[in-house]
Formats: structure tokens, C-alpha cells, sequence
């Protein structure tokens, strides 16, 4: 208990790092999405620094775990665990946007970690089920995980993939679903209503558990769960908060798609301490 | 009389040869794998095959993520869906990456035939030479797609291979299939003629006609539309009246597009279209509708003439 409770702090502390490290790119960049990524943040932190098999040095080991970031403007999450884990330097992430750096508006191979590119809506769940089913086909047994958002699954796409996914019984593949409840028009509920969810997944023949996305032991317990589960797909349907460890970016759509000013950014700093 | 074979059957006979000499070849259908033939390789290696029903834009995709785990992908359905329905997925998803999917797609252009206009596609050429990356072949003959598949399989990157419905004539004499290397079929001075799919089997109608008359055409079958062979074309530029170019195809953004934009900017010479313009198809059998859209032996005949004179 007192190791589980250890490794909990220590994830808490990470996400802290990692939010960071995404204000302060984006405060560089002067354009991005902060509002998905800190939503997402501790959702991603936990996959890199506890559940993943991966290994930095080795970014195109056969048998690692795959990431597929399938809301691809949160991509500020993602580059900030990369390079917290390793995959590269943490000075190249103040050249986010920029003309001439790795790190792209959204996310694409050339960034050492990133698999497949994303940045069209929809189609990384399509994504993730070809990496699941090329396992099935080589036996092996890396497991699958993308991250959604909650107004990406407004596009087809993602319900031929879900159909598809539960059709060929890919238990080796794990979507995270950012439910933060916001999309850049307004809330979700107000511009292209979702609900009922967990109905929703479940009735496509997915394992459905929803969690507080910010609670990192229910994060953890969530992917245990989904990896033990075993005949169909698990989806984890996670709460969260847009804009979530920066008071005054918590729940303001403006935050979905607008970058933190450099005062902005000593204040967030502040909070994130 | 020549042979005449589905391009179809040799394409799915092809993948079972692929299939038995490599184990990273996966194919892919959405819900069409009769009519495009991809369900004999289903049939000999069933765990190497996916059916995603009728859902295209997941086909896609998931074919990406295959791919950026080392397989080599072929998927399937007819071109209408392939470049059209898809056409985000396999720009973001599979050229964005320039990942070993290779498309190949059956049923194109007018030549479908009963089904009409919203099974024709007349605009997937167009749709896939604007995407970086993307390689595109289109074999004359049922040989030749055997050439088309086996190259794709080979060269690493993305791909796009039109295939049509109905049987077509073998061509004789066509010499070795190299990617990016168009055939000259028939010498001549007088005039080009320039064309892929089915009208290069038309050219060569219109080429002997056209000897009768005293004029020497040179006919050149472009089966790979990108990347393209500049050289045969500036060639033909410099050395005829002018290039009737063949496509069944819409006039904007294929074949025709691709010689008008090289000879405009380095050799110009006068260009005629034989290809659809600016129509919706219809239903119909394949000769009618070849006579109907102006895609013919005598069609080809008649540009070549004006230019020639």
C-alpha cells in the first residue's frame, strides 16, 4: 500500500512537471490548445511514467506498448512526455510551431516517439486498431492505447472504428476518452450533444469504465482493469477538467484553442509550483 | 484475337503469390472483396485478411496503423469510395507518412457501366495526384496490373492502382514494366498519343487507321500517372505536331492535366483532350458509354488529324 501510495505521489508530481512544461511551450509558441492538454495530462502521464512498456532509447522496439494521440492539437501533452521520458531533448520544446522544428503544430513522424501522424479528427481510433491488429496477426502482446477527445467522437469515423474494434475482439486496445465536456464552439452538451456515453460504447460491444480523470489512483486502477479485461475493447470514459491546474484557464472554452500570455504564464507557474 | 482477362482476377491471383512469399502482405476489403477479388487471398490466408464492411474511411486508417508496424497493406474497394469517400483518411492518415498502403482500386471511370454515375469514377486520378507521396499506376491490360501490384509490393511508400471492371484486351509487345517509365508502343512522327487504362488498347486502333491515312503516330502507354515520365513526354513535345492525350478520366486533374502543365511550362506544343468533360456518367454498357463520352478509336482519330494537318 504505503509502494502504491509512493508511486502515486510521484505521478501527481510528474503531471505537475508536465503541465509546466506545456504552459511554458505554449506561452513560447503564442499559438496551441492548452485546454485539452491539461485536461489530458494526467491520463497521458500515468500511460508514459507507470503503464507503458516502452523504452527511450529504443523508440521502434517491436514489441513496445503503442501511444496514439488521436486529438492531435493536445499535442503539447504529448511532446512534453516524450521528452520527460527521454525520447528527446527538453530544449526542443520551446520550438513548438516554430518554422523549421520537429515539433509541428500537430503531431507527425518526424518527431522521434510519434508513430502515426494525427491532426484530422477521427481517425486515430482507426489508427490505434491497425496497431492491434497487426499485434494479433504477429502474436504478440503489446498493448494499444489511444486518447480521444470528447468532440472528436462527434466524427463518423470513430464509430466505424469502434464497430470494427469490438468486431475483431481487440482486448489489447484501450481508448482514454478526455471528457472535459468542452469543444472550441461551447460545451459539448450544447453544440453536438454526446450522451449517453457509456450506453453509447457499450452498445458498439466495448468494456466501459469511467473514472475521474484527475484521480491518479483511479487512472491506474482503470488501466489494470482494461488490461486484465479480456474478449472486447475497453473504453475509459474519464472526468476531467479543460484547463485543469490553472485556475483561471479551469472550464473557459477561450482556453480551448488560445495560448497563455507571458504574464499568463508566471501566474499559471504560480499555481503549478 | 487476343486474349482478354479481368485485371481483377490477376490482381487477386498476384496477392495470393505475394501472400505465400511474404508473411508482412495484408490485405484489406470493405465489404467488396467478391467484386474486387481481394477474397481469394481471404480464402488462402484468412488471418491476413479484414473485412471492415461497408466502412471506408476505417479501412483507411486502420490500414495506416498497420503499416507504422511494418506491415504492407493492400486494400480495396471500388475507386469511387477509395479517392473519394476516404479521401481525408488517405491524405492525413496513409500519404501524410507515405506509409506501404497500397490502393488498389477497381471499378473506375466510365466503364462500370450499368450501376451510373455514382459508381463511375471519373475524378480519381485527380483526387490522388494532388497528394504528395502518393505513387499512381494504371495498368492498359491484365499483365501489366500483375507488373503494377508487384512493383507496389516491392517499393516502399504509398500507392494508388486503378483497376477497371469489364475484361480487357491483352497488348502484345509492351517490353519490361519499370515504375515512372512509359512504354512507347508504336513509333512515329507525326503526332503522340498518350494514354493509360483502357484507351491505350483505343490508341493503338486509332495509330493503325491513322498509318492508312499516311500519318505516323507514336503511341505512348503512360501506366504510371505519378511520378511521370517527363522525358517521354518533352520527347514527343519536340519530335510531333502535337499529343492527343486518353484518359477515362475527367479532363480536369489527370492524365491530360499532367502533359498540360509539363509541356506549358518547358515545350509548348498544341494538346487535344480525349477524355470526359465536365459530365456526370450514366448508365449504360461500356461501348455505348465509350461512344457516348467520346473516348473512342475514331474519337482519338479525329484530335489526332486536326493536329496533324
Amino acid at each position: 500500500m504505503a509502494a502504491e501510495n509512493k508511486k502515486i505521489i510521484e505521478l501527481e508530481a510528474k503531471a505537475k512537471q508536465i503541465r509546466r512544461l506545456i504552459v511554458s511551450m505554449l506561452a513560447e509558441a503564442c499559438s496551441g490548445h492548452p485546454g485539452g492538454s491539461l485536461s489530458a495530462t494526467d491520463l497521458v502521464t500515468a500511460l508514459y511514467f507507470s503503464v507503458m512498456r516502452h523504452n527511450p532509447k529504443e523508440p521502434l522496439w517491436q514489441d513496445r506498448d503503442r501511444f496514439h494521440m488521436s486529438k492531435g492539437h493536445c499535442c503539447p501533452l504529448w511532446y512534453a512526455v516524450l521528452a520527460e521520458s527521454g525520447y528527446f531533448g527538453q530544449e526542443k520544446l520551446m520550438t513548438l510551431r516554430k518554422f523549421g522544428s520537429t515539433l509541428q503544430g500537430h503531431p507527425d513522424r518526424r518527431v522521434c516517439g510519434v508513430d502515426v501522424a494525427s491532426g484530422s479528427l477521427g481517425q486515430g481510433l482507426s489508427v490505434g486498431l491497425g496497431m492491434s491488429l497487426a499485434a494479433k496477426v504477429d502474436h504478440k502482446d503489446y498493448r494499444v492505447y489511444v486518447l480521444l477527445g470528447d468532440g472528436e467522437i462527434q466524427e463518423g469515423n470513430i464509430w466505424e472504428a469502434a464497430m470494427a474494434s469490438s468486431h475483431y475482439k481487440c482486448d489489447n486496445l484501450c481508448a482514454m476518452l478526455d471528457y472535459n465536456g468542452f469543444q472550441i464552439d461551447g460545451k459539448v452538451k450544447d453544440v453536438m450533444g454526446i450522451e449517453p456515453l457509456a450506453a453509447k460504447w457499450q452498445a458498439f460491444g466495448w468494456n466501459t469504465i469511467e473514472i475521474d480523470g484527475h484521480n491518479m489512483a483511479q487512472i491506474l486502477d482503470a488501466y489494470e482493469k482494461a488490461k486484465n479485461f479480456k474478449g472486447k475493447p475497453t473504453i475509459i470514459i474519464a472526468r476531467t477538467v479543460k484547463g485543469k491546474g490553472v485556475s483561471f484557464m479551469e472550464n473557459v472554452v477561450d482556453f480551448h484553442g488560445r495560448p497563455p500570455t507571458k504574464e499568463e504564464a508566471v501566474k499559471a507557474f504560480k499555481e503549478l509550483e | 484475337m487476343a486474349e482478354s482477362l479481368y485485371q481483377r482476377d490477376v490482381y487477386g491471383q498476384t496477392l495470393i503469390e505475394l501472400g505465400k512469399k511474404r508473411s508482412d502482405i495484408i490485405v484489406m476489403d470493405a465489404d467488396l472483396s467478391c467484386s474486387t477479388r481481394t477474397g481469394v487471398f481471404a480464402k488462402e490466408f484468412p488471418e491476413r485478411f479484414f473485412n471492415f464492411g461497408v466502412a471506408e474511411q476505417n479501412m483507411m486508417a486502420t490500414a495506416a496503423g498497420m503499416a507504422s508496424c511494418g506491415k504492407t497493406v493492400f486494400v480495396s474497394t471500388f475507386a469511387i469510395f477509395a479517392s473519394g469517400r476516404a479521401w481525408d483518411q488517405v491524405r492525413n492518415s496513409i500519404a501524410y507518412s507515405n506509409f506501404s498502403v497500397k490502393i488498389v482500386a477497381t471499378h473506375a471511370g466510365i466503364t462500370v457501366g450499368p450501376d451510373g454515375a455514382s459508381h463511375q469514377a471519373l475524378e480519381d486520378i485527380a483526387l490522388m495526384r494532388v497528394l504528395p507521396n502518393m505513387k499512381i499506376i494504371v495498368p492498359c491490360d491484365a499483365p501489366q496490373t500483375r507488373d503494377a501490384i508487384m512493383t507496389a509490393a516491392e517499393t516502399p511508400g504509398s500507392f494508388y492502382i486503378r483497376l477497371g471492371r469489364p475484361k480487357v484486351e491483352t497488348l502484345a509487345n509492351k517490353g519490361d514494366f519499370k515504375l515512372g517509365k512509359a512504354q512507347v508502343l508504336i513509333e512515329g512522327n507525326d503526332v503522340a498519343i498518350i494514354a493509360c487504362g483502357i484507351m491505350v488498347a483505343e490508341s493503338i486502333v486509332a495509330a493503325k487507321s491513322l498509318a492508312a491515312k499516311g500519318i505516323k503516330a507514336r503511341v505512348i502507354n503512360m501506366h504510371t500517372i505519378r511520378p511521370l515520365d517527363e522525358e517521354v513526354v518533352l520527347d514527343a513535345a519536340r519530335s510531333c505536331r502535337g499529343i492527343v492525350v486518353c484518359e477515362e478520366h475527367t479532363v480536369v486533374g489527370g492524365l491530360a492535366s499532367a502533359i498540360d502543365e509539363i509541356v506549358a511550362e518547358k515545350y509548348p506544343v498544341k494538346v487535344r483532350r480525349i477524355a470526359v468533360k465536365n459530365r456526370f456518367g450514366q448508365s449504360g454498357e461500356p461501348a455505348e458509354l465509350l461512344k457516348e463520352y467520346k473516348l473512342t478509336a475514331q474519337d482519338i482519330e479525329n484530335a489526332a488529324l486536326v493536329l496533324a494537318a
